[in-house]
């Protein structure tokens, strides 16, 4: 592991839930770091506490107990007007379903985090919007709408989404959970690269071979982590050629 | 996130749905137009009063019998006004500077073929300096010379209607089969009140309609005029105690009703108030109503628009954020309306001016006030839905269907 300081580290993490007069406890005390340039996939099946834990993480919610700090910063007692800044400065969102505004180009929905930043010029935006499309490798969508795109490029447009507001963080939620295999290596290959850029990824799925393509894996089972290794990162773009071409139709 | 962005991100939604739009302004768009017209139509009539006013005369004062009222029914009159206390008003009297009977005839003034359905007045020479009129060609008949004579001074309406361009002095008018010899024209006043023209005369010597048209000695009304303002009420008094000791008069009740032109000029003039601030009401509940449907359409937009919301916040939209959107949306709705119904207003107020012939001002104030009202309208009925949006909770948002 990196000997940096870490780029986000929640310390015994818990999240209650009322529902009605039960208490459900998603997360159960919960600990790990991330360090800045590490792609990192949370793993767990349904009800394990990812998505809880991803909201968090997301600081979209706050935890019942514990710390969360991102970026140096601890988010636990921030008010929602603070929390909405961290998430429009320091992180990225991909989500499964793309979430993009419909009728909407696909360089206008890449802008849309900035428009909430009031230092960005509207010129600044467009540009950095663009470039964030370039990265994607969808420089020639520049102007087309979500539904003139397939699920993959709405998806890499959701990515340059994530990047154009140059986040400490980009937080992936299921974010091939609605593509074929064969788009979703392709997603994968995009996030590789994003890593070798030195992007900090952290990438929730409940699919083992997903997780395959990144360096580390965090499992949660029942609000808690079992499993937390670090191992080989396989080649998205050697699986990707290793796919049995797809079926010609006339 | 600067206005000029909301702005386009606001009319870009409503562009989305452009029939909801549509129908929203179109609240607006009534209700602002409503009260376009019916403030114009207060304004056009509060002016005409006062017009009216300088038509009426200066300082004119009018006595009148004092009609018993029972239940409702109006009942004979007690007493009834004569010749004698014209005359001795005219001669008694201080604080007057004129004083005419007035009896009226209803009926046609023929020449030749045409005719004209105007009333034929009954007036001493003084009713001219106390109503105001002037001559504009021949002369006045004169209260002595004149006494019974059948001549008559017309006004340029009844020129128009009789005489078609040509000159009337010296020519007959029948009227009621008797012969009016027109002595005089009168200069035009124009029509100021409600639809009662001014130069819609026929002024003849009083007793010339007391013993050849209606052989009464009865007069209906005496006009007479104060030596000055301020001097309304001391002629008021004056003239009443006249009345009374030629009569005798004992009971506590006045034997006749004294109108002063301030006194008619504010019961008109509260009248029409009235019913303008009633009329205006009215026009500024359908507002309210216009208001209601923003309400109902932001609702709509904002339940619809759930997910959207939570993407904006999931990606750094505050509250606030949120909640300036969804305002600049109704606002832009409200604001829509209120320039087509502010323009739309000022068409209807033209249309019923000239169609109808009713007296409409558009103010400009009115305009300013209704933009205003408009602006207002937007921010206090999209309020309640923004806010509604600006809470949402933003992981309850991304999820929802």
């Amino acid at each position: 592991m990196s000997n940096d300081l870490p780029i986000l580290s929640i310390e015994n993490l818990r999240r209650d839930f009322k529902m009605g007069s039960e208490t459900v406890h998603a997360l159960r005390g919960v600990s790990f770091d991330i360090f800045p340039g590490q792609f990192v996939t949370i793993m767990g099946t349904s009800g394990s506490g990812k998505s809880t834990m991803l909201n968090i993480l997301g600081c979209m919610d706050k935890p019942t107990s514990g710390h969360y700090i991102l970026d140096g910063e601890h988010t636990e007692r921030l008010s929602r007007d603070a929390l909405a800044r961290i998430r429009g400065k320091k992180i990225g969102f991909v989500f499964q379903n793309y979430n993009l505004l419909n009728r909407t180009t696909a360089v206008e929905n890449v802008e849309l985090p900035l428009l909430y930043n009031s230092r960005v010029s509207s010129a600044e935006r467009r540009r950095r919007a663009l470039e964030a499309l370039d990265m994607v490798g969808l420089s020639d969508r520049v102007n087309h709408l979500p539904n003139q795109m397939s699920g993959g490029q709405q998806q890499r447009v959701a990515i340059a989404r994530a990047l154009v507001n140059d986040p400490v963080i980009i937080l992936a939620d299921e974010a091939t959970g609605n593509l074929d295999t064969r788009t979703s290596y392709e997603i994968m290959m995009i996030f590789q690269e994003l890593h070798r850029q030195g992007k900090t990824i952290a990438f929730v799925t409940h699919e083992p071979d997903i997780a395959t393509f990144s360096e580390r894996t965090i499992t949660l089972r029942d609000g808690l982590v079992k499993k937390d290794e670090t191992h080989e990162m396989q080649d998205a773009k050697a699986a990707f050629d290793a796919l049995p071409p797809p079926e010609e139709f006339e | 996130m600067n206005p000029l962005t909301l702005a386009k991100i606001a009319l870009r939604a409503l562009m989305r749905n452009r029939m909801r739009t549509f129908l929203s302004v179109l609240g607006i768009v009534i209700g602002v137009a409503a009260v376009i017209t019916m403030v114009a139509m207060g304004e056009g009539s509060r002016q005409s009063i006062k017009e009216q006013m300088t038509s009426m005369g200066t300082n004119a004062i009018i006595v009148m019998p004092n009609w018993n009222r029972r239940g409702g029914v109006q009942a004979e009159s007690s007493e009834m006004l004569e010749e004698k206390d014209v005359i001795a008003i005219r001669e008694n009297a201080t604080y007057i500077n004129g004083v005419s009977p007035m009896i009226t005839v209803n009926g046609q003034a023929i020449v030749g073929n045409n005719n004209s359905p105007t009333t034929l007045s009954g007036i001493s020479a003084d009713y001219l300096k106390i109503r105001n009129y002037e001559i504009e060609d021949g002369v006045m008949f004169d209260d002595a010379a004149d006494r019974m004579a059948k001549v008559c001074v017309i006004g340029q309406t009844v020129v128009k209607n009789l005489f078609a361009g040509e000159n009337p002095i010296g020519k007959t008018i029948r009227y009621k089969s008797i012969p009016l010899k027109v002595i005089g024209t009168l200069k035009s006043k124009g029509s100021g009140d409600f639809g009662q023209d001014n130069d819609d005369v026929i002024f003849t010597p009083y007793q010339t309609v007391m013993r050849r048209f209606s052989a009464t000695t009865n007069i209906r009304q005496i006009y007479a005029n104060s030596i000055g303002e301020g001097y309304a009420q001391k002629a008021t008094e004056e003239i009443m105690g006249i009345l009374k000791e030629r009569r005798n008069w004992t009971k506590p009740t006045d034997p006749f009703r004294v109108f002063t032109q301030e006194e008619m000029i504010t019961m008109v003039t509260s009248t029409s108030d009235m019913l303008a601030l009633v009329l205006t009401v009215i026009a500024g509940i359908s507002l309210f109503v216009g208001g209601i449907g923003i309400m109902n359409i932001m609702y709509v937009s904002v339940t619809e628009r759930t997910k959207e919301i939570g993407l904006r916040m999931a990606i750094g939209a505050r509250g606030r954020d949120i909640l300036m959107q969804f305002l600049f949306e109704s606002v832009t709705i409200s604001l829509m309306g209120g320039v087509i119904g502010i323009l739309l207003g000022v068409a209807a107020s033209q249309i019923v001016k000239t169609v109808m012939g009713w007296p409409m001002i558009v103010s400009f104030t009115s305009v300013i006030i209704s933009f205003a009202v408009c602006f207002a309208t937007g921010v206090f009925f999209g309020w309640y839905p923004a806010r509604k949006a600006s809470r949402l909770d933003p992981i309850e948002a991304l999820r929802y269907e």
